[in-house]
This record gives C-alpha cells, sequence and structure tokens, in this order.
C-alpha cells in the first residue's frame, strides 16, 4: 500500500483532528520544506544515538511534523511521546547544510501539543504550580528557596531520608533530592546590592541576568560571577524586577507565558541601558539571546527585543572577549601537581550561543591545571531543562555513557556553564563516578576560587 | 498493511521491538535523501543476524510482499523510498566488525556499520580503507557497497567496488550465498561479488562483507589552483593525469559554486575566478613533494592565477573545507536543493561545465557545478523550490539535457549515487535497449517475483531521448 506525500506548497487540508489544525497552524512550513533529509544531522543527536533509530532523530522528527502538517499522519500518542523525546539540545543545529531552524520546529510543536493537553491529574498540577505558580514570582521563588532550606538545614532532611519517606517517590526524583545543592532565600542581591563598582578603570557598564533556579540554588555562584566580573573591569548592575528567562517554558511549549515573562526582561533591562547583558547559565542565555525570534510577531516589543538580544553575552566570552583577566592564582600553583580539569559543555551555550571555546580557553589559563578534553564533551548530559524528570529512562541512559568519557579523563574537576548541567553532572558523579575525587563546579566558582588563590 | 498472519509471523523472528507497523515508524521511513520523494511502507524491521534476515525473506516470498534494505538511507536517488509498500528493513542492528586478518589486510564486517566508524577503527590500527563518500559518517558500509559509492579519494584509490573481495547475501527466496573471500585472486565461474557491488538493493540483501584494507600513505600535500579561465581548469586535469601524476584528490568547483562557498565560509577566495581545483596528493614525502612540484608547474603552464600550496596540515584543512561546504553553501541558498552526478571522460571536463552553464541559462534555473574532476565525475547541483512546480519541471527539463550531454561526451548518467528512482528512465539512455534486458534477466533470475526494492533501476518506461540542439 503506497501513498504519494503531498509535497509542494503548503497544502490545503481541513484537519479535523484539534491537534493536527494547531501543528498546522503554528509550524513553520518553511523550516519543514528546508529540510532535505540528508541525514547530516544523525549522528549529532543524542537521542538518536542511544537508540539507533530514525524517529529519535531530527530528521526523523522533522518528518513526523511535517507529515502531520500534510495530513498524511494523526497526532497520535507515540507522537506526541517523539516530541517529548527531543532533548532540546539543538546539537543538530550547527551541523544542519541548509541550516534548518530545529529548535524552533520542536518549540512549535511542543506549543501546539500544549494547547490540547493529555497530561494525567498530577503532572498537570505540577506543571502547573511550577511554570504557572513559582517561576514567574520572584516572592514565591525565594519562598521556595527558604523552604528547601529549612528542609536541608533543620534535620527535616536527615529525618526525611532516615524514615525512608523519600522511598515512596520515584527513584530518579530521590536521586535528584540527594544532589541538590543547599538552598538559599538570599539572592545575589540581597547579598550584594544592586551595583557592583567595576575595578580600576571600567570598560563596560553591564546587567547580570541573575535567573531564577540560579538564584535560589546557586545564589553563590551568581555572587561570584558579579565579582568576578568587577575583577574583569565590568561595572554591574543587577536589576531587581527581572524575572525568570522562560526557557522551561519555553522549551515545554508554554510560548505565552515565556513571552509574557520576555517582555518584562526587555523592559527592564531596556530603561538601564548596558552595553551588555551577562548570562551564566547556557540555558538561560540561548532564549535571552533569541528574544527578538520570540517576540518578532510583536510590532510594539519587536525592536526592543532585538537591542535585548544583540546585547546578552555568557560570562565566559565577555571575559575573554573584552575583560582584563585577572591572574588566577600564581600563588597556589607552586607547590602542587598539576590539577586535572575537564568540562562538559552546556549545549545551549554551544549550539545556540555558540561560545563553546571560551569556557576551554579560561580554564586553560588558570596556573597549574592541566585540561583535558572528554570524548564527546559536546554531546548533552542528559539533564536538558526538566528533562532528567520528565524522561528519566532515556537521561538516565546518556548519562551513563556520559559518564564513562568523564570517568576516563581522571578529572579532579569537572566544570559546567549551567546550573542543569550542573546537577545533572553531580547526579552522574553520585551513581557511575568517583565522588570522592572528583568535584563538580561551575566554571564561574572554579575561576572565582583560583583568582583568590584558594586551591578548594 | 500487512496480512495479520505475515506480521505476526515477522513479528516472531526480531521479537516485538524490532518490527513496528505503528504510524511513526512508517513515516519515518518513507523517505531518503533525495528530494520529492516519499512513499510509507507498510511495516519497518530490524534484524540482528543473517538467519533472521534469510527467515524474513523467506516468510515476505510466501505472502510476495516486497523488501526494501535501509542503511542510514542518506542516498541520493530515491533508492530506499518503499514506492510499491511492503516492508522496509533496517541494517543498522547488523553493526558489527566480525573480523580483523591482519596478516591478509582484509576486515569482515556487518553491513549495518558506519563507514566513518569503520574508517576510524581501521585507521586507529594504522590501516587504510580507503573509499570514504562525503556522507560518511552517516553513510553504512551496505549501503555504499550496493550504491559502489565514491569519494575524494576515489581517482587514486579506486571506489567501494575495488575493496569488496567477498560478501555474505541472502537471497529473495531466503537462501544464502557466499561470494569471493579473502583471496586477492579468484577466477571460479562469474564475479557474483562484483555483481552485487552497486546493485541497489535489487538483487540480494548483503549481510556480510570482505574488505580489503591497505597500508596508509606515509604523507599528504594539498593545494589550491585558481583560474580565470575554465578551459586552462580542465587541461590542468587532463595534463595532470597525462603527466602519469594520479593525485589522490583532483576537484574542481565552478565559479558559482565558490561565490557561494566564499560568501557562507568566509574563506576569501577570489569570486571572480571561473575555476578553483583542489588538489591532493599522498605517498612516500619524496614522491609527494615531486609530484606537487610537478603539478604546480602544469598548473602555472596552463594560466592558473593563483596557487596556494597549503604549509601545514590546519591550512591544508583549511582549503579541503573550501571543497567540502561546497553542498552545505548551496542548500542554503534555496529550500530545495537537488544534487545530481553526471560524468564524464576527463578530458572532457570543461566541455561539459560549459553544457551545463548553457543548459541552466537556457531553462532560468541555477545550477552550479563542483565534483571529482579527477574521475571526470561532476555534480551538477540545482538550488530550487519543490513547491515552484513550474520552476521544477524546468529543473527537470534542464537535468533531462545535462544527462543526454554527459552520454553524447561519452559519460554516464551516474558515477557514484546509484540509479533508484531517479535515474531509471534515463538507463536505457546508457545501456541500449538490449541492455536493459539483459539486466532484467539477471534481476529475473536473482528475483523472480520481483521482491527486493522494485520500482528501482529498471523504470516503467523509458524517457525519450531529447534531441539537443548545439552551436
Ligand atoms: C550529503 C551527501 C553526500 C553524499 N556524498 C556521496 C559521495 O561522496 N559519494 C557517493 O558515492 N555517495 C554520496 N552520497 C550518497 C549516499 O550517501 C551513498 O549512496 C551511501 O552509500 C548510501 O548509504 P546508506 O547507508 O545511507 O544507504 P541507503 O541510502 O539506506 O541505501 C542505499 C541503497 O543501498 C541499498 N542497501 C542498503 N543496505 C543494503 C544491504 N545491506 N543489502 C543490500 N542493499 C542495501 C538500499 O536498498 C538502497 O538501494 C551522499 C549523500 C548525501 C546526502
Ligand atoms: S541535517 Fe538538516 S537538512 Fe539534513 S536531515 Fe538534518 S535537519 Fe534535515
Ligand atoms: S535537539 Fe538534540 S535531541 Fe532533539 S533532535 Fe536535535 S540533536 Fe536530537
Amino acid at each position: 500500500m503506497t501513498s504519494q506525500a503531498n509535497i509542494g506548497k503548503k497544502p490545503q487540508i481541513n484537519h479535523t483532528n484539534p491537534l493536527a489544525r494547531t501543528l498546522f497552524e503554528k509550524l513553520d512550513y518553511d523550516q519543514l520544506t528546508n529540510c532535505m533529509r540528508c541525514g547530516f544531522c544523525l549522528p549529532a543527536c543524542p537521542t538518536f544515538r542511544e537508540t539507533g533509530v530514525e524517529p529519535e532523530s531530527p530528521r526523523g522528527r522533522i518528518a513526523l511534523m511535517k507529515a502531520v502538517a500534510d495530513g498524511l499522519m494523526e497526532p497520535d500518542d507515540r507522537f506526541r511521546d517523539q516530541m517529548d523525546h527531543c532533548l532540546g539540545c539543538r546539537a543538530c543545529e550547527p551541523v544542519c547544510p541548509a541550516d534548518v531552524k530545529y529548535g524552533q520546529l520542536i518549540e512549535q510543536a511542543r506549543d501546539a501539543i500544549e494547547d490540547h493537553p493529555v497530561h494525567s491529574i498530577p503532572v498537570k498540577g505540577v506543571r502547573k504550580l511550577f511554570f504557572k505558580g513559582v517561576f514567574p514570582h520572584r516572592k514565591r521563588l525565594k519562598t521556595l528557596g527558604r523552604t528547601l532550606k529549612f528542609y536541608q538545614k533543620s534535620g527535616l532532611q536527615r529525618v526525611a531520608r532516615g524514615t525512608g519517606v523519600m522511598r515512596l517517590f520515584p527513584k530518579h526524583l530521590r536521586d535528584m533530592e540527594r544532589i541538590l545543592p543547599d538552598a538559599t532565600g538570599d539572592g545575589v542581591v540581597e547579598q550584594l546590592g544592586t551595583v557592583y563598582p567595576a575595578k580600576g578603570t571600567p570598560i563596560a557598564r553591564v546587567a547580570l541576568f541573575r535567573g531564577c533556579i540560579m538564584d535560589v540554588m546557586f545564589a553563590g555562584t551568581n555572587v561570584n560571577t558579579v565579582k568576578l566580573l568587577s575583577e574583569a573591569g565590568f561595572e554591574v548592575v543587577i536589576p531587581p524586577e527581572q524575572v525568570c528567562c522562560g526557557a522551561l517554558h519555553a522549551h515545554s511549549g508554554e510560548m505565552e507565558l515565556a513571552r509574557d515573562m520576555a517582555r518584562i526582561n526587555v523592559r527592564v533591562f531596556k530603561e538601564l541601558d548596558v552595553d551588555y547583558i551577562v548570562s551564566n547559565a547556557g540555558g538561560c542565555g540561548a532564549l535571552l539571546v533569541e528574544y527578538d525570534h520570540l517576540l518578532h510577531e510583536d510590532e510594539a516589543w519587536k525592536e526592543q527585543a532585538a537591542w535585548f538580544a544583540s546585547r546578552v553575552v555568557d560570562i565566559s566570552k565577555l571575559l575573554v572577549e573584552h575583560g582584563r583577566l585577572p591572574a588566577f592564582s600564581e600563588s597556589a600553583a607552586s607547590s602542587t601537581e598539576p590539577v586535572v580539569v575537564t568540562y562538559q559543555d552546556s549545549c545551549h551555550l554551544r549550539n545556540v550561543m555558540r561560545s563553546g571555546t571560551a569556557p576551554r580557553q579560561l580554564i586553560s589559563q588558570v596556573a597549574n591545571v592541566s585540561f583535558q578534553e572528554m570524548r564527546e564533551a559536546d554531546r548533552c548530559c542528559g539533564s536538558a531543562g526538566i528533562y532528567n524528570v520528565t524522561q528519566p529512562e532515556m537521561a538516565g541512559q546518556i548519562l551513563e555513557h556520559k559518564m564513562e568519557n568523564v570517568n576516563a579523563t581522571g578529572a579532579r574537576y569537572l566544570l559546567t556553564s549551567n546550573p542543569g548541567c550542573l546537577l545533572q553532572m553531580k547526579l552522574g558523579v553520585e551513581q557511575h563516578g568517583c565522588s570522592e575525587t572528583m568535584e563538580v563546579k561551575h566554571v564561574v566558582d572554579f575561576l572565582y576560587e583560583r583568582m583568590n588563590g584558594r586551591n578548594a | 498493511m500487512l496480512h495479520p498472519s505475515l506480521a505476526a509471523q515477522l513479528r516472531t523472528i526480531v521479537g516485538d521491538a524490532y518490527f513496528r507497523d505503528d504510524q511513526e515508524a512508517l513515516i519515518a521511513h518513507s523517505y531518503d535523501g533525495t528530494p520529492m520523494l516519499q512513499a510509507l511502507p507498510d511495516a519497518v524491521i530490524y534484524p540482528a543476524s543473517t538467519e533472521q534476515v534469510s527467515a524474513i525473506m523467506k516468510a515476505l516470498s510466501a505472502y510476495k510482499v516486497p523488501l526494501v534494505s535501509r542503511g542510514s538511507g542518506s542516498n541520493l536517488c530515491g533508492g530506499t523510498v518503499p514506492v510499491q509498500g511492503g516492508v522496509v528493513m533496517v541494517m543498522h542492528r547488523m553493526n558489527r566488525i566480525l573480523e580483523l586478518d591482519l596478516e591478509n589486510l582484509t576486515a569482515t564486517v556487518q553491513p549495518g556499520i558506519i563507514t566513518a566508524d569503520f574508517i576510524h577503527h581501521i585507521e586507529s590500527l594504522g590501516l587504510f580503507y580507503p573509499p570514504d563518500p562525503s556522507s560518511m559518517r552517516i553513510s553504512t558500509i551496505g549501503g555504499n557497497i550496493a550504491e559502489c559509492s565514491g569519494g575524494l579519494r576515489g581517482l587514486k584509490y579506486g571506489t567501494t567496488k575495488d575493496y569488496v573481495i567477498g560478501l555474505e547475501a541472502v537471497l529473495a527466496s531466503g537462501e544464502i550465498i557466499r561470494t569471493g573471500g579473502k583471496l586477492m585472486k579468484d577466477v571460479a565461474g562469474y564475479d557474483l561479488t562484483k555483481l552485487l557491488v552497486g546493485s541497489e538493493g535489487t538483487l540480494a540483501v548483503i549481510t556480510e562483507a570482505t574488505l580489503k584494507l591497505i597500508p596508509p600513505p606515509k604523507s599528504k600535500m594539498t593545494m589550491l589552483a585558481m583560474y580565470r579561465d575554465l578551459y586552462g581548469a580542465a587541461r590542468t586535469v587532463s595534463a595532470i593525469i597525462e603527466s602519469k601524476i594520479i593525485p589522490a584528490t583532483l576537484e574542481f568547483m565552478d565559479n558559482p559554486t565558490i561565490r557561494v562557498v566564499d560568501d557562507f565560509a568566509k574563506l576569501g577566495l577570489p569570486l571572480d575566478m571561473e575555476a578553483i581545483l583542489l588538489i591532493e596528493q599522498d605517498g612516500d614525502p619524496e614522491t609527494v613533494t615531486r609530484d606537487i612540484e610537478q603539478i604546480r608547474q602544469i598548473c602555472m603552464r596552463e594560466q592558473a592565477d593563483s596557487i596556494q600550496v597549503a604549509a601545514t596540515r590546519e591550512e591544508a584543512e583549511r582549503l579541503l573545507t573550501a571543497r567540502r561546504s561546497a553542498f552545505t553553501a548551496l542548500a542554503r541558498l534555496r529550500p530545495t536543493t537537488i544534487l545530481e552526478d553526471a560524468t564524464v571522460p576527463r578530458s572532457k571536463i570543461a566541455d561539459m561545465v560549459r553544457r551545463i552553464n548553457d543548459i541552466s541559462a537556457k531553462y532560468n534555473v541555477t545550477i552550479a557545478t563542483f565534483g571529482h574532476a579527477g574521475d571526470g565525475n561532476l555534480h551538477p547541483t540545482a538550488t530550487t523550490d519543490a513547491r515552484d512546480a513550474e520552476e521544477i519541471h524546468r529543473v527537470e527539463q534542464a537535468f533531462e539535457e545535462i544527462f543526454a550531454a554527459a552520454l553524447e561526451l561519452g559519460g554516464t548518467i551516474t558515477g557514484e549515487h546509484g540509479v533508484g528512482m531517479v535515474k531509471a528512465p534515463f538507463l536505457e539512455w546508457k545501456i541500449g535497449a538490449s541492455g536493459v534486458s539483459l539486466m532484467k534477466g539477471i534481476k529475473h533470475v536473482f528475483d523472480p517475483d520481483n521482491l527486493l526494492n522494485p520500482g528501482k533501476v529498471f523504470a516503467k518506461e523509458s524517457r525519450k531521448r531529447v534531441v539537443i540542439h548545439h552551436d
């Protein structure tokens, strides 16, 4: 039985299936046709590498989207699952000869799917709670941070682990709980204020994008980021009204929420008129540099969004390209053996912000460090936003392979540039690594410590 | 839809996980790298062994259901589009190196191994497997064998057919045959190995291949020669071969290709050049230096505008990148990129490029040409838009005339990409009616019920030969 596909102009199809109709409306048909199905993206894709089957590849997923748009296929459960299975790591984009904007396609597909939810009640509740109820609200995030801190510090964590209450949760959530860093209710603004002066003659005025999770779970890294920037000659402002970047929402199909947040951020940062907007989380940065695309249909915001996007830069790149680099601790260097350091790319930093070399350059400048590139450092670690929570099986498989490569480096420090990757790598070290001898750190924290001569 | 009892049989052979007939699997195996072709199979199956392939074939032939064997679907001739439905058999699970015989310098592999993975492994052992299709990071050895793929090293080292010395294959009936072996000499009967190489999945399913390996060259040098005069570049190609130097690589890019490549890769190539030749020689250091010097003189004699010999490997890579990015750069121009594969005797390169340019002007379509000049194998590449039916029609007409021109110059309709569906209507132009009927006879002996990759190679109707007017 054969059927010749309707290839050509955007077909005039009266989709009866409501999801198919929404997909047809939301998917960029030009991008779908731009894919010439050469297959160049297959070896770059982690889910294809793990499974070896075509539907788990970028080419396969694009074909599925196009088949739905063309009315060749009903968007069934498997279709939804397949769209969920994509990590969104976008390793398929830099290798694509035709420059297909895969990242946009998968977001459009998820956005359409989100319009016709079939989540089970608990998942729905949790999503709603976090996406609508927590991330967009600074105060609630802080409260969450405090609660978590209370949970961790009060002994409740010990009690929970001890009594086995945690066993009621699925294994992957239990594992996650164990590696969570100490949360805090005091973010970077509470600790440093909203303006931090440059050391020496200022090179430029930059604004810090502090992130939401970043500022609750990794406030210390935010503080170190500001101090490092100051040391390198940048005056740092931290607008307190900024909100979450919206990346988790955009990647999960909650486009309108993402756009709402983008508008707030664009407004807040535009008022400051800074030279750069600095991000220290690859995942956030990647959406921030695409705010222009996110708001491109919004006439009122388009221009300002482009202003915003053009100023976003990752801290490593800013330091390398424009900063006065501080000496990264000659003092700690003299005595000890060189310390082996390896680096796990943040997919979004590498594939979207295209800043994979800057962190490596910085690490290599640190005294007494022997930088050891791991095999497939550019491959996603399986964290991918909340992927490791929603797709534990695939994430676990990817992580296991990742850790084989990590372990082979014999590194003392495993550095990353994104909170999600950082947590995932901690989990990996716990599960498949040598947690006694290997430490996972954000590049910024590593640099900051070395700058101060600490050999931590 | 397959007969339920056939589906049940197939499921039992490979296990539930490896037989699929859901929408997702069917859609994802309805296409390959060829633009504008798509057809749904009835099921997809992933065998793990020759025995399973044989059992699958037996079941299918009992029900007279067609089979398309598939590597990575990277071919550009519609070779894996299941136009008559049936079952697509994906070879990816059969991806092991079964034996490396370092005494006989052979490797025996399963067909689903990715070409680049195989090559890397071989090179890590200090050996060399020369066939290097540009798609090697995705393509499989099985696909390479079925299409007889070539690559940048084809001129000096030959193509896939020169390295396949033994095969195991499953016939349409499910019977398993073995051809050739590790012997470098073997003339017992017809050479079935060579017959199966390039048979595009229409004669048998290849389940194992024994490949010849060679010692790697000791050194390598790379140069770039640029010409304002197309004929100068073409004469250089002939002069190099005439002077009995066989370079490892001798690649060509025409002016439209140079323009897009430079626009894309920002290499600072001169945009007013009519052609660029990329030349690489490998071998013993002294020979390489001598050859490159001689080639440089030939280039100068033929009025090359400038000649660059790469001083370092990095610089060489930069030059190679220029050539490799040709396809990438062209693919970004318009939504649909149709890369074709006409081949002429290498003395006729310039004539052929001229013809292509005239033809593209005549039909008002954009066609850039690059390719393996040393082999006479050109890739005229149309950048177009599948949604513009009228333009596509003109592109098709232009290609038809290009194939005719290639044949007229003593060439052929495909040098390395295979016939598949795309070239099927033109096969008769190349081999004549008696050639086609002989090939059909061979096909009938192997596959009497026409179950293996039906609808490929042989067209229902041959295209009428267009009359070309020249001046
Ligand atoms: C960007 C790009 C660049 C390319 N560059 C080159 C190049 O430089 N040189 C070149 O020659 N080609 C090139 N090709 C074409 C293509 O990659 C080759 O033809 C390649 O050999 C196909 O391999 P595959 O594994 O993808 O096979 P597929 O495309 O899956 O199959 C190709 C054919 O082989 C048959 N087949 C596959 N496995 C078996 C088996 N085990 N037994 C029997 N039949 C089988 C199929 O039925 C089909 O007819 C290029 C393609 C692309 C997209
Ligand atoms: S590399 Fe790009 S054009 Fe090729 S199959 Fe993948 S997405 Fe499509
Ligand atoms: S985004 Fe990552 S996981 Fe998704 S298709 Fe692309 S490479 Fe694969």
